[in-house]
Order: C-alpha cells, then sequence, then structure tokens
C-alpha cells in the first residue's frame, strides 16, 4: 500500500523523516523541555487523560525510558529503507496471491515480509551497532542521569577519557565496546541466516 | 524470457476490478486515519518548540498550558542572538562543512575508482579490511586519534575535523565503488585505445556519468559534519570557534532556565538542515536507496 500511493504519501514521509537529519542537540534541548516534569508537553498531555506524569529525565527510573520515547521520533530514518525495501517488492507476486485467493493479511505475511527481511536484517545491524555507541542524548540531557541511571557505555567511555583523564582505562573499553558489538553483530547473522529471504532481484 | 499471455496492466485492472468492496474502502481509511494520528504525534514537539520560542516567561509557565501564544513573542529570537552567536556558529559550520564535503568527495571517488576499475593483485583483500572499518565503533578510535593530534598541536583548531575526510571514508567508498562498478568497461577501454590514463578514464568518463551518486556523497557528508557533535566536543576549546551543535550544547549548560530563549536558540539550529532538507528532498531518498536496495 504505501510503494504504490508514493505520490499522496510523500507528504506524510517528510514529517516522519525530519526528526532524524535534524542536529541531534537541537532535538535533545527540546526533548529536555518536551520531558519537564511541571510544564513539558508529554505531562501536559497526561494530565488530559488524569494522569499525574513522572518526573521523566529527573527521575531514575524513568530517565531510560525517557530516552527510548525520544529514540522513537527518529524512526523515520529507519522507515525509508524499509520504504525503499517495499518499492523492491515485485508485484507479480501479488497479483499471483489474489488471484489465488490470498487475504490482505496472508499476503502480507507470506509475500511482503520474506521480501523485506533483508532490510530487517540490515535495519537491525545498524541499529545495534549504533544503539552500542548511543552517547549524545543521555550525555546532554542528563549529563550521565540522575544517579548514573543514564550512564552509557559511551558515556561513561567519554567520562574516562576526557574528564578523569584515564586514558589508557577509556581506550581499553573502546577495545572491549568493539568486541562486544563484533560478538552480537555475529549472533545476529547466524541466527537470522534461515529467516531471511534474499529474492531473485 | 517467458512469453506472458495477459500485461501486467491488464491482469492488474481486472484484479481490482474484482475487489474494490467496500472493505477495501474501510481499510483505506483506517490506514489514512493511523497515519494521521502519528504525524499529529511526530509534528506536535516541533509545534511546542515554535510556541515555547514565541511565549514570555510567564505565558510558559501558565496553568493551564497556553497552546497558542498571544501575542508572537519574536524578540526572544534577537534575545537568544545576543546570547547565543547563532551567525558565529553558524559561519564556523559552514566552514567545516563545506571543507570536509570537499575531502569527502575527492578522496571516496579516486579511491572507489582504484577499486571498481582496475585491477591490482590484493585489491579484494584491501577492499573487504576497508569494509572491516565500517564495523569499528568511533569509541576505539576517539582516545589515539585525539592523543595524536594533541601532539601534532592540532587541538583547538578544525584540522582534526577536515583533515581525516580527505584519506577516506569507508561508508561512501563502497557507496561509490558499487555505483562506478555499473559503468560498462567499454567506455574505459575506448579511451585506454586512445592512449588516455587511468586518471583520463576517471575523469572523463566516470565522474560525469556519477554525478547523482556524488551528489548524494556530498549531501549525506555534509548533513554527518554538520551533525556531529562529539568531533567539535572533543577538539574545539574556544567559544568563538564552536559550531552549531557544540554551541547549543554550551547555551544550553550556561541558560538552561530561560526556556524560550533555549527553545528559539533550538529553532535556530533546527531550521538551515529542515530548509537544506527541502530543496535536496529526492537527492536523500534516493540516496537512502542506493545504499538499502544495493545490497
Amino acid at each position: 500500500m504505501k510503494a504504490s500511493e508514493r505520490k499522496e504519501l510523500t507528504d506524510f514521509r517528510t514529517i516522519f523523516f525530519i526528526p532524524s537529519i535534524v542536529p541531534l542537540v537541537a532535538s535533545a534541548v527540546l526533548w529536555i523541555w518536551v520531558f519537564n516534569p511541571q510544564y513539558g508537553l508529554i505531562n501536559t498531555l497526561l494530565s488530559y487523560i488524569g494522569i499525574s506524569g513522572p518526573g521523566w529525565l529527573d527521575d531514575p527510573v524513568w530517565s531510560k525510558p525517557a530516552l527510548i520515547i525520544m529514540g522513537l521520533w527518529s524512526v523515520g530514518g529507519w522507515m525509508v529503507i524499509f520504504l525503499a525495501g517495499l518499492q523492491n517488492v515485485p508485484v507479480e507476486q501479488y497479483e499471483a496471491a489474489q488471484l489465488d485467493g490470498a487475504s490482505s493479511w496472508q499476503r502480507l505475511v507470506h509475500i511482503t515480509l520474506p521480501f523485506m527481511s533483508p532490510y530487517f536484517l540490515f535495519n537491525a545491524i545498524n541499529g545495534l551497532i549504533l544503539s552500542f555507541q548511543f552517547f549524545l542524548q543521555p550525555f546532554v540531557m542528563t549529563q550521565g542521569g540522575p544517579a548514573e541511571s543514564t550512564t552509557m557505555y559511551a558515556v561513561y567511555l567519554y567520562q574516562n577519557a576526557f574528564q578523569y583523564y584515564r586514558m589508557g582505562y577509556a581506550s581499553a573499553m573502546g577495545w572491549i565496546l568493539f568486541v562486544v558489538i563484533a560478538i552480537f553483530t555475529f549472533i545476529l547473522f547466524k541466527t537470522s541466516a534461515r529467516r531471511v529471504y534474499y529474492g531473485g532481484s | 524470457m517467458s512469453v506472458r499471455v495477459s500485461s501486467p496492466s491488464i491482469t492488474r485492472a481486472a484484479a481490482r476490478g474484482r475487489h474494490r468492496t467496500r472493505g477495501h474502502y474501510v481499510g483505506r481509511g483506517a490506514i489514512i486515519a493511523v497515519l494521521a494520528v502519528l504525524t499529529v504525534a511526530f509534528a506536535l514537539p516541533f509545534y511546542w518548540l515554535l510556541s515555547t520560542a514565541l511565549k514570555t516567561s510567564p505565558q510558559i509557565f501558565a496553568v493551564p498550558i497556553i497552546w497558542v501564544p498571544t501575542p508572537l513573542q519574536w524578540s526572544n529570537f534577537s534575545n537568544a542572538i545576543s546570547f547565543f552567536p547563532f551567525w558565529q556558529y553558524l559561519f564556523n559550520t559552514v566552514v567545516i562543512c563545506a571543507f570536509t564535503v570537499l575531502g569527502t568527495v575527492c578522496s571516496n571517488s579516486l579511491i572507489a575508482y582504484g577499486l571498481a576499475r582496475i585491477d591490482w593483485p590484493g585489491r579484494n583483500l584491501v577492499f573487504i579490511l576497508l569494509l572491516g572499518t565500517l564495523l569499528l565503533p568511533s569509541q576505539v578510535t576517539l582516545i589515539p586519534l585525539f592523543i595524536m593530534f594533541a601532539h601534532i598541536g592540532w587541538v583547538d583548531t578544525y584540522l582534526p575535523l577536515i583533515v581525516p575526510a580527505f584519506f577516506g571514508n569507508a561508508f561512501f567508498m563502497f557507496l561509490l565503488r558499487q555505483f562506478f562498478m555499473g559503468i560498462p568497461r567499454e567506455l574505459g577501454e575506448a579511451v585506454r585505445i586512445d592512449g588516455g590514463s587511468e586518471f583520463t578514464i576517471f575523469w572523463r568518463i566516470i565522474v560525469p556519468l556519477s554525478k547523482s551518486a556524488l551528489a548524494v556523497v556530498a549531501l549525506f557528508s555534509f548533513i554527518n559534519s554538520w551533525n556531529d557533535f562529539l568531533g567539535p566536543l572533543v577538539y574545539i576549546r574556544t567559544q568563538s570557534k564552536y559550531t552549531l551543535a557544540v554551541g547549543l550544547s554550551t547555551f544550553l549548560g550556561q541558560y538552561g532556565s530561560q526556556w524560550s530563549w533555549l527553545m528559539a536558540a533550538s529553532a535556530l539550529v533546527f531550521i538551515p538542515i529542515v530548509i537544506l532538507f527541502f530543496f535536496t528532498q529526492r537527492l536523500f531518498i534516493q540516496g537512502i536507496t542506493f545504499t538499502g536496495s544495493k545490497e
């Protein structure tokens, strides 16, 4: 559906895509205000449905969920990869399935998803590698968080190198990170081999 | 090559005619509704940004929340600029980005040519090694690079940010290599027969035919350089040399409680990229398709 009505949906696509290309620092600053416990956007909206919003970035329990929610705003970048993938699914398969009486759900599961599986893998690996390097948001928004709840690995590495001047330790941390990412990437590749379908195109 | 009995378009039209039921339109309506809700959800933070940037301080802390500020407090922007040297930072960022793009396009196109169009022993091994650097998180090389640049006195200059761009980037050289490999060999052969050098082939055949791929590389490296935070954070120490990214984070640290100024400054940092996006939309999507569908 998304692939065949490209023209009408271009405008929708824009608003989803822009948050993923703008300077992350500016987004971080904006979302600090969005998550403000008293006057921010999220708690205001929650108050309209009678929920008293949590302290978000000031609360060690809610700081990581806050960062996750903010991260969802940037799904547009991933979405565009999936869009490219959708356009590569051969239309003849859908027609053949429809003539054979397949329902929309069956078409989705048996045609769309298999042809999209390489793109799922691509995004999963990229996402894995990038999320291990998660630095800017915790650094700018919470400086490692209330009670170190957002001290991500990359943040801790930076602190060790440039704040505590323990460069050797930080360098070792860098190598460990590399090994960990390599291991996870390898596991992801190996477990996906059977489930990823590389179509003829 | 099989012979088709009926053309795809006729089959498609017949299928559509049989299945355009009311359920089809209900399904379509549901999709539009979901998209509308998501669009509002995604756009709301931007609206929040602008509405806060245009409020007075009492309006920001008003209860119940004021959604549309009246009158529009444009003076917040000029006040923010007096404490957030936007034009200075903008200039710095543009300078760094321009040189970075130049270095990236020049170096990676030459490297990709060597990897794609010339056969030499060990070429494939080198290519795989280069690709391997993609797996390397930036944190691994961050510290040794910093120590090296500190030793040669490049800290607090733009050189550590610009010079590496002239030495290639695995992602872009991969992208260009794939593209160059798609250009027919006969064109290069013709130049060789006429006595031209490899560089002639590169300059007169490959480059003109690769304008779209090179434009994608230029655009993406520009965006990366513009949004780069860790690089300028580590290497630039004088405030007058800050980029927009680092400058904004410093502004946050100094004037964090002045929400209207902070949102105004943040909006100013957003604007150049948004403008760039609207002018280069097609190139963006094209670029992502290059990397996405050439898997």
